[in-house]
């Protein structure tokens, strides 16, 4: 099963909310969108869904031209960031509502319901109404009825955007087990790299209406075609600087400079390097040492992500454990730059020397 | 955002489109009619052309209507605005006593407008109603029927008891969806109740008392039924208002001519304030 | 500015409660030192909020008692006890411009007018909204008017605390870390003591000196960041914090000591003699592969990027690993280790030989 975007756009108002798009997602993987807020990703999904008619383009599902087919007349579901579901209804009734609507048998119903129920862990609140459920059961609820109507698209919106952090952990791990051996294309929308990184699949980087970079998950992390999926692709945000290839060395500043790998022309380039290969401690003899001031700590639980400031550019150290940092203190980055990736003045990537996707 | 186009939508709208050609259109055409022709009965109609608008225009008697009918609606906004903003705020939130509160409220506005004009008639009735009994034995020379003064205050006093619910209901809507978060804010800023009153409560409600403004400014524009039964425009002319000058024109004197360009300017007199109104009051939630 | 100390304090909803689960909040002492960073950190419904009141005063505690410094406010109303607070939905006065918005607290407590120009301009500065000052409140975006809500705080002298109530919940998820970083900033620079609720770890761990970790209305550890990390001591802390969490693995003990299936494992703490059923909690970062650790089967690899999550069933217990990006994996049937000195027992919940254990 595939959905297929042939040259899709979207102008509302004289503006450009997406720009020419050509996309073709499968069914039986994670299809991700990922870009910041209004970066076009609920805009592509309604026109995906049908709710939004594109300006421009074609839509094609299952080898049919789909261009315009209401939402109503396609098997559609959808999940959004706030959890929707019919507040005077219960769990129950919420979920088997698209089977009545199609008009299913008592029993019919009652099976399948149940298999829903028991597949995202909330049997044991049918009778319940959704407020009596915490925000991770009222999303299951609404994931239960997109789910229970075995619909060829499934379209899910930042469904894990509004839940508390341990509980978007706990979903996550279960959703690759929730979607598995169905035969739909899911999309999946979400504005942070580790979300779709875990997910896997397949990844479209959205930026600004664009589609910047797509591919396999993995790969578009490894090997983002230019600078701005790597941005999009990076949380904490990639470091970057310009940096001059003269000879056998890459040199960014005064006493800062490190020898060149691969066969990079001579030239000017935005070297970007990820956060996690820029510690604040030596751990790789070839480490290039960097002189910076921190200007804030920020500590997620089990790593350190410390920001500084070198040479005027903000720089970001993300680094395993829980370590104190002291604000306005100097300090010495230690960046491994065969982790780091080599723009040229277009932002696409000419060099990348870091691990094979 | 567009959405989908489905034109079997437009049959849903239908039924409407109809009800509306028939009690709206129709009549509207059929007033436009009148207002430019002459007719002596019998069905029989003469090309009048604009003579009847300067008529109305010029006369007197509509400045002089209009000039009271302006006059009570003022009156009546500066009354029951601040009254039911007031009562608004005094009501309770939570608890039992809101359904209570609001059951008693809601209680005028179930009446119908006859009832209530019929039962200020009699209550306000100098000899044995509650009101106009109680006005002159404390003193007060009191009786409606012939001192305009007495009509006026009558009339004013029964549309506040009828109308002033429906500001309170509105502006009550408008203070409980202000969530607790400012209060608490308010109370740590360390502001007085004014403050709170003037910058929080105030401006939250500001959406709905436009509503009611409104809602209370055209309903008074149009008031017919209350004032015909209680005074019958009396005494003298004193309480004629439009609606009930345009009645008797039309109906007491049957001279529909007049009476249709009279209701015509009347109709864009109403619009054109509510314009200038809406403008006035939507104008700073813009920039 | 003032040293807090809560005694004895204890929150019921009801009027008579009498099991465990009736108290919201049950009975604790806390101190919160003069100018501290301090963050409560726990899932939604742990009383973390109901705390936060408690100290604000739109609760008065079922018992216990709220000091600050020596004055008992348990009583007193908000408003006499020189709080400042910001919500989780910002709070401005629309109608009024940002300037207006930041002189109110002042203006209302009949501060002369060059006193207040100076200090709004001071406050402006600091949350960076000098630009903005002539702006309407209600023209500013989400952050703006978290920065409007923080302002009218800090433009106090006589505030005691100020306290945060989840205030990055309705921000841009890239906007948050700017935040973040300016109330960090913030506090270095005026010192105040001041309170963050919240459930996101981050926001607790980047912005407090000291983390007080809740679980259903119980306070279950209070440490540094490092402390949370490094000896979690419940598992729900280790759970909580970190991600993925740590692993809790069911084991025997004997003499004290941790057994999986008869197979010693080598923890940092011992258990009481006495104890036979324990728990091993250890972080997915401080399991590895080795050759001669206990016997285990890879059933999943989950990329992150940076590192890859590994789920392995080892004795037919459920446990993670984290391992750098790019490291070899091996399929199937393969043996994890434990590094002893971030293995420990934890015995009913709590780390053995610690509080819970006694």
């Amino acid at each position: 099963m595939t959905l297929e975007l042939r040259n899709v756009s979207k102008r509302v108002a004289g503006d450009d909310w997406i720009y020419p798009i050509d996309l073709v997602l499968e069914s039986g993987r994670f299809n991700m969108l990922l870009g910041t807020t209004l970066a076009g990703k609920t805009t592509l999904m309604h026109l995906m869904a049908g709710l939004e008619k594109p300006t421009e383009g074609e839509i094609w599902f299952k080898g049919a031209d789909v261009t315009g087919v209401p939402v109503q007349a396609r098997n559609v579901s959808m999940v959004y960031q706030q959890f929707i579901n019919y507040p005077n209804m219960s769990v129950f009734d919420n979920i088997a509502s698209p089977l009545r609507v199609a008009g299913e048998s008592r029993d019919e119903i009652k099976r399948r319901v149940g298999e829903m129920a028991e597949l995202l862990r909330i049997s044991a609140m049918l009778d319940r109404r959704p407020s009596e459920l915490s925000g991770g059961q009222q999303q299951r609820t609404a994931m239960a009825r997109a789910l229970v109507k075995d619909s060829e698209l499934i379209l899910l919106d930042e469904p894990l955007a509004n839940l508390d952090f341990k509980l978007r952990e706990e979903l996550r791990d279960e959703l690759p087990r929730i979607f598995a051996n169905r035969d739909c294309v899911i999309v999946y929308a979400t504005t942070e790299p580790s979300e779709a990184l875990l997910l896997g699949g397949f990844t479209a980087a959205l930026d600004k209406g664009r589609l910047v970079d797509s591919g396999p998950t993995g790969s578009i992390y490894r090997h983002p075609a230019n600078i701005t999926s790597a941005r999009v692709f990076s949380e904490p945000p990639m470091n970057t600087a310009r940096v001059t290839k003269s000879g056998g060395r890459v040199t960014w500043t005064d006493g800062v400079s490190w020898p060149a790998g691969g066969d990079l022309p001579d030239g000017d380039y935005t070297f970007g390097i990820r956060p996690h290969y820029v510690l604040p401690f030596r751990k790789n003899e070839n480490a290039v040492p960097i002189e910076g001031q921190i200007v804030v700590a920020e500590l997620s639980g089990s790593e350190s992500m410390v920001h500084f400031e070198v040479f005027g550019n903000d720089w970001v150290s993300l680094s395993h454990g829980v370590h104190p940092f002291e604000t306005g203190a100097t300090a010495t980055l230690y960046a491994e730059p065969e982790h780091g990736m080599y723009f040229d003045a277009d932002g696409r990537l000419v060099g990348a020397t870091g691990l094979a996707g | 955002m567009n959405k989908t186009v489905n034109h079997k939508a437009w049959f849903f709208v239908l039924p409407v489109l109809l009800l509306v050609a028939f009690n709206a259109i129709v009549p509207l055409i059929t007033v436009v009619n009148y207002s430019v022709q002459e007719t002596f009965g019998d069905n029989v109609f003469f090309w009048s052309g604009i003579t009847w608008f300067e008529d109305v225009l010029q006369s007197p008697r509509f400045h002089a209507a209009l000039g009271r009918q302006l006059a009570f609606t003022f009156t009546i906004l500066v009354i029951e605005v601040p009254l039911g903003v007031a009562i608004a705020l005094a009501m309770p939130r939570k608890g039992i006593w809101v359904s209570v509160c609001l059951v008693l409220m809601a209680m005028p506005l179930l009446i119908p407008w006859n009832v209530v004009g019929a039962m200020w008639n009699i209550f306000a009735l100098p000899e044995i109603g509650l009101l106009g009994k109680t006005l002159n034995s404390l003193g007060f020379d009191y009786n409606y029927t012939r001192q305009p003064g007495a009509a006026w205050f009558t009339l004013v006093m029964m549309d506040v008891w009828h109308w002033t619910s429906l500001v309170v209901l509105l502006a009550y809507a408008g203070l409980v969806s202000i969530p607790d978060a400012y209060y608490q804010a308010a109370r740590i800023d360390g502001a007085s109740p004014f403050a709170i009153f003037r910058y929080i409560q105030l401006p939250k409600m500001k959406r709905v008392l436009t509503i009611a403004i409104l809602l209370r400014f055209m309903d008074s524009f149009n008031i017919y039924t209350e004032p015909s039964v209680l005074t019958g425009g009396g005494p003298g002319n004193s309480t004629t208002l439009l609606s009930i000058d345009l009645v008797k024109i039309a109906l007491g004197q049957f001279d529909l001519g007049p009476a249709a360009a009279m209701s015509l300017v009347y109709f864009l007199v109403i619009l054109l304030m509510s314009w200038i109104f809406y403008t006035l009051m939507t104008r700073n939630e813009e920039n | 500015m003032a040293r807090i100390t809560l005694s004895n304090l204890a929150h019921s909803y009801r009027p008579d409660p009498v099991s465990d689960a009736d108290w919201a909040l049950k009975e604790l002492n806390l101190e919160w030192d003069d100018g501290g960073a301090y963050a409560l950190l726990g899932p939604s419904g742990c009383g973390k909020t109901t705390l936060l009141n408690i100290i604000s005063g739109l609760l008065t505690p079922t018992h216990g008692s709220v000091h600050f410094g020596d004055e008992d406010v348990t009583q007193l109303p908000t408003e006499k006890r020189h709080i400042a607070q910001v919500f989780q939905f910002p709070v401005v006065y629309d109608t009024m411009t940002v300037y207006d918005n930041l002189a109110f607290p002042l203006r209302n407590r009949h501060v002369d007018e060059a006193t207040v120009r100076a200090k709004v301009a001071e406050i402006a500065e600091m949350t960076d909204l000098t630009s903005m000052l002539d702006r309407r409140a209600s023209g500013l975006t989400a952050d703006g008017k978290q920065k409007i809500s923080l302002g009218r705080g800090l433009v106090r002298t006589d505030v005691n605390a100020i306290l945060f109530d989840e205030p990055l919940t309705v921000i841009d998820p890239h906007l948050k870390f700017q935040l973040r970083s300016k109330l960090k900033e913030l506090h270095n620079r005026i010192a105040n003591t001041m309170i963050y609720v919240t459930h996101d770890q981050t926001e607790a761990l980047t912005f407090a000196d000291k983390v007080v970790v809740m679980n259903v209305g119980e306070v279950v550890q209070i440490g540094t960041p490092e402390e949370l990390f490094e000896t979690p001591q419940h598992v729900f802390v280790g759970h909580f914090i970190g991600s993925p969490g740590m692993n809790v693995i069911p084991c025997d003990v004997k003499d004290g000591a941790a057994f999986i299936d008869g197979v010693r494992v080598a923890t940092a703490n011992e258990a009481d003699a006495a104890v036979t059923k324990g728990e091993l909690g250890v972080r997915p970062e401080f399991v590895t592969f080795s050759d001669d650790g206990l016997e285990a089967k890879v059933v999943k690899v989950s990329d992150a990027g940076r590192f890859s999550i590994v789920e392995t069933v080892c004795h037919g217990k459920p446990v993670k690993l984290v391992a750098p990006e790019g490291a070899p994996i091996p399929s199937e049937t393969t043996r994890i280790a434990f590094k002893p000195d971030n293995t420990r027992i934890y015995v009913d919940g709590w780390l053995a030989g610690a509080r819970g254990a006694a």
